[in-house]
C-alpha cells in the first residue's frame, strides 16, 4: 500500500444551512466536523456509523453534490474542495455512485438503455451504436441481457434494478465508486448476489469503493479498511480485521455489540455490555471534549474537557480516545501535553 | 403505444353517443317553447301549430333524436330556428375565433406555468418561490372577466397598445390577429397558468428529492440536463392531468372573455342561441365543444402514456 492515495480527505467539514423563523435568518449545522480519510487505488474503505453520523454527507461531498464548508478533498492530486464550479469532466467521470434504494434511484421514465448509457452520453463522444454495444456488454457483466435494453425500471425486481444501477455506475470505468448502503434495501438472498458482483468488478477493474453501510458484518466482509463515524467525527479507523476483531474505541465496541450473535451466551454478554453503556436521558452530543463522552461507559474527567487526538492502535489504524494515550495509561487525568486541538 | 392509441380512440365512440343523447335531451327539457318566441304574442293557434310542425317539434322526442343523429353523422347539424342559417356554417365561422383565443391562452398558460413552477421548485422558500406562489394565488383568485377589463383599461384604453375590442382573422393579418388576441388570451390564460404553476412546482419539488435525481447529479450531469431531461419528464405526469382540465376550463372561460372584448366567437353565438331557445344551434355548439374537449382528453391520455411508461398497456 505504497501507492499515492486516490482520494484524500483532510479535516473535511460539511455544514447545512437551515432557515429559521421567517426564513430571513439562517442557522447552520455541521454534519461532518473535520473528517480525515484516505482511499488508495483499488481499495475498499467501509464507512460505518449510526444514522445522522454524517456518512452520507461525506458521500454527497465526495460526489460533488454538496460543497464542503472547510478542509481539502484531493482526488488524484486535485483538490476538489477548492473547485468553485462543477468537477472537470475528466475527474468527474472517475467518481460514480450506487445508491441505497434501487426503486427510487432509477428514473422511471427512462429505458434501461438510456439509464446505462446516460454517463457515456454526457462524458464521451461515443455514437449511439457504440453506446448501445457498450450497454449490452455492461448488462452482460451484471447478468442481464440485450433483451432488457428497451424495458423500463418498473419491469424489474429490486436485485435486477440494483444491477442496472451498478452497470450504469461502471459504464465509464470509474476509479472510485461511492456505494451508499448498496444492499440494505434488498432482501437477504439478493444481497449476496450484489455483494459478489461488486467484489468481482473490483477485482476485475481495480475500482476503489467508498462503502457506506451500517451493517458492520457486511462492511467487514467486503472492506480492506473501516472508518467509524460518530456524530460528524471519525472516531476510529484501521484495517478491517483489526477494527472488527479488536475495536479500540468504546463506540466501535458498542456498534459491534449491537450486532446480534447466534450464540446465546455471546448474545447475553453483548446485551449486558450494551446495557451499561449509554446513560439514559443525556444529550447525545457532548458540547466540549470527546463527542462520545456523554454515552461512554469508560468516560474519564479529561474526556469532558479535551477533544482526544488520533492515537495509533496496535495492529494498525488510529482511534480518537484517551484510553489509548500511552502517557496517561487510562489514569483519567489530563496530561500536560498540549493536545492538537481538533475543531 | 399504438395499442394505447387504438384503445383510447375506440373508447370515444360510446362517449360521443352518450354526449349526443344528453345534449339532445337537456335542450329539449328546457322550459318554454321556441315556437312561442317565433310566433309571438299576436299569433293564432293555427300559426303556432304550423310553426311547431315546420320545426318538427310536434314529433316524439325519440324520433327527433334519431332524425338529428342521422343528419349529424353526415355533418348536417340542422338549421337555425330563427334565420335559416345552417348550424354547421355558423359554428364553423365562429370556431376559428374561439379556437385561436383558447389556443393562445393555453400556450401562455403552459409557458408561464412551466417557467414559474420550475423556477419556484428549484429553490423552495426563496424569493422567486414566494413571488411565484403569491402570483399564483392572485391568478386563481381573480375572475378572468375582471382581469380582462383591467387589461383592456390599461393596455387598450390607456396605453393604446392593443385594440380594445374585435377580432382580426389570422388570414387577414398575422400581426393584427396577434394584437387582437393578446389581451383576451392573457386574461383567459392567467388563472390557468397559476393552476399549472402550482402543480408544476409541487410535482417538481417532489421529483427533485428523488434518488434518481441525486444519482443523475452524481454521474456528473449538468443541472440543465438533470432538470429538463431527468426531472421534468417525471414531474409532467401529474401536470398533464391538470393541463387537460385547464384546457376545458379555458374553452368555457373563452365564452365569457369574448363578451368582455366584444369578440364574435362561439360564446356570443351560444348566448344568443340560448336566449332565443334556438335548439339546433345550441345542440350544434355543445356537440362541437364536446368534440374538442374529447380530442384534448385523448391527446392528454396519449401524452400521459408517453410520459409514464407504467400507464402503457404491455
Amino acid at each position: 500500500m505504497t501507492d499515492a492515495p486516490l482520494l484524500e480527505l483532510r479535516d473535511l467539514r460539511v455544514s447545512y444551512r437551515k432557515r429559521a423563523g421567517l426564513g430571513l435568518r439562517t442557522t447552520s449545522f455541521d454534519a461532518v466536523k473535520g473528517a480525515t480519510l484516505t482511499i488508495r487505488p483499488g481499495e475498499t474503505l467501509g464507512l460505518v456509523g449510526e444514522s445522522g453520523s454524517g456518512k452520507s454527507s461525506i458521500a454527497n461531498t465526495v460526489l460533488g453534490l454538496i460543497a464542503p464548508a472547510a478542509g481539502t478533498m484531493r482526488f488524484r492530486g486535485t483538490d476538489l474542495a477548492a473547485l468553485k464550479a462543477r468537477y472537470p469532466s475528466g475527474l468527474r467521470k472517475d467518481i460514480q455512485a450506487v445508491f441505497q434504494d434501487p426503486f427510487s434511484s432509477l428514473n422511471p421514465a427512462m429505458t434501461v438503455e438510456d439509464i446505462v448509457t446516460e454517463p457515456l452520453r454526457v462524458h464521451t463522444n461515443m455514437t449511439r451504436a457504440e453506446r448501445r454495444a457498450r450497454a449490452v456488454d455492461l448488462l452482460a457483466m451484471v447478468s442481464l441481457s440485450e433483451e432488457h435494453l428497451n424495458r423500463h425500471p418498473h419491469q424489474f425486481s429490486g436485485g435486477q434494478r440494483q444491477r442496472i444501477a451498478i452497470a450504469s455506475a461502471l459504464a465509464l470505468e470509474p476509479k472510485l465508486v461511492v456505494l451508499d448502503e448498496p444492499v440494505s434495501a434488498l432482501d437477504v438472498s439478493t444481497q449476496n448476489q450484489i455483494i459478489n458482483l461488486l467484489y468481482d468488478r473490483r477485482d476485475a477493474l481495480g475500482i476503489a469503493y467508498l462503502l457506506i453501510a451500517h451493517d458492520l458484518a457486511l462492511v467487514h466482509h467486503i472492506s480492506d479498511r473501516i472508518a467509524v463515524m460518530y456524530l460528524g467525527h471519525i472516531v476510529e479507523e484501521g484495517p478491517a480485521d483489526r477494527v472488527y476483531t479488536a475495536p479500540a474505541h468504546p463506540y466501535t465496541r458498542a456498534l459491534l455489540d449491537a450486532v446480534p450473535d447466534l450464540d446465546p451466551a455471546q448474545q447475553r454478554a453483548r446485551r449486558a455490555r450494551r446495557r451499561q453503556l449509554a446513560p439514559q436521558g443525556t444529550q447525545r452530543h457532548a458540547e466540549t471534549g470527546c463527542p462520545y463522552s456523554n454515552r461512554c461507559a469508560q468516560v474519564m474527567p479529561r474526556c469532558r474537557s479535551d477533544a482526544p487526538p488520533a492515537y495509533a492502535v496496535p495492529g494498525g489504524g488510529t482511534a480518537h480516545c484517551f484510553l489509548l494515550d500511552p502517557g496517561a495509561n487510562g489514569a483519567g487525568h489530563a496530561s500536560d501535553r498540549k493536545e492538537p486541538a481538533l475543531p | 403505444m399504438l395499442r394505447l392509441i387504438v384503445q383510447r380512440v375506440l373508447a370515444l365512440v360510446p362517449l360521443l353517443f352518450l354526449v349526443s343523447v344528453l345534449t339532445f335531451s337537456f335542450t329539449s327539457l328546457l322550459p318554454g317553447d321556441p315556437a312561442d318566441l317565433i310566433v309571438g304574442q299576436q299569433g293564432t293557434p293555427e300559426q303556432y301549430a304550423l310553426v311547431r310542425h315546420r320545426l318538427g317539434l310536434d314529433q316524439p322526442l325519440v324520433e327527433r333524436y334519431a332524425h338529428w343523429v342521422e343528419h349529424a353523422a353526415r355533418g348536417d347539424l340542422g338549421t337555425s330556428f330563427f334565420n335559416s342559417v345552417k348550424v354547421s356554417d355558423a359554428v364553423m365561422q365562429r370556431l376559428p375565433v374561439t379556437a385561436s383565443l383558447t389556443a393562445v391562452a393555453a400556450l401562455i398558460a403552459i409557458a408561464v406555468g412551466l417557467a414559474a413552477g420550475i423556477a419556484a421548485a428549484l429553490r423552495p422558500g426563496s424569493a422567486v418561490d414566494r413571488i411565484a406562489t403569491l402570483g399564483a394565488t392572485f391568478g386563481q383568485a381573480i375572475p378572468n372577466f375582471w382581469f380582462g377589463l383591467l387589461l383592456a383599461a390599461i393596455f387598450a384604453v390607456g396605453l393604446r397598445w392593443f385594440p380594445a375590442t374585435g377580432f382580426t382573422p389570422i388570414s387577414t393579418s398575422v400581426g393584427g390577429w396577434l394584437a387582437s388576441v393578446a389581451l383576451p388570451a392573457i386574461a383567459l390564460g392567467f388563472a390557468s397558468s397559476a393552476a399549472i404553476a402550482r402543480q408544476v412546482r409541487s410535482a417538481m419539488v417532489g421529483v427533485l428529492q428523488q434518488d434518481y435525481i441525486r444519482a443523475a447529479r452524481a454521474q456528473g450531469l449538468s443541472s440543465r440536463r438533470v432538470i429538463f431531461r431527468h426531472a421534468l419528464k417525471n414531474a409532467l405526469v401529474p401536470v398533464v392531468a391538470v393541463l387537460s382540465f385547464q384546457i376545458t376550463v379555458l374553452l368555457g372561460g373563452a365564452l365569457i372573455v369574448e363578451q368582455v372584448f366584444a369578440i364574435n366567437g362561439l360564446g356570443t353565438l351560444a348566448i344568443t342561441a340560448v336566449r332565443q331557445q334556438d335548439i339546433p344551434m345550441i345542440q350544434g355548439i355543445v356537440l362541437v365543444m364536446v368534440a374538442i374537449v374529447v380530442v384534448v382528453q385523448l391527446a392528454t391520455d396519449l401524452l400521459y402514456g408517453f410520459l409514464n411508461p407504467k400507464a402503457r398497456p404491455s
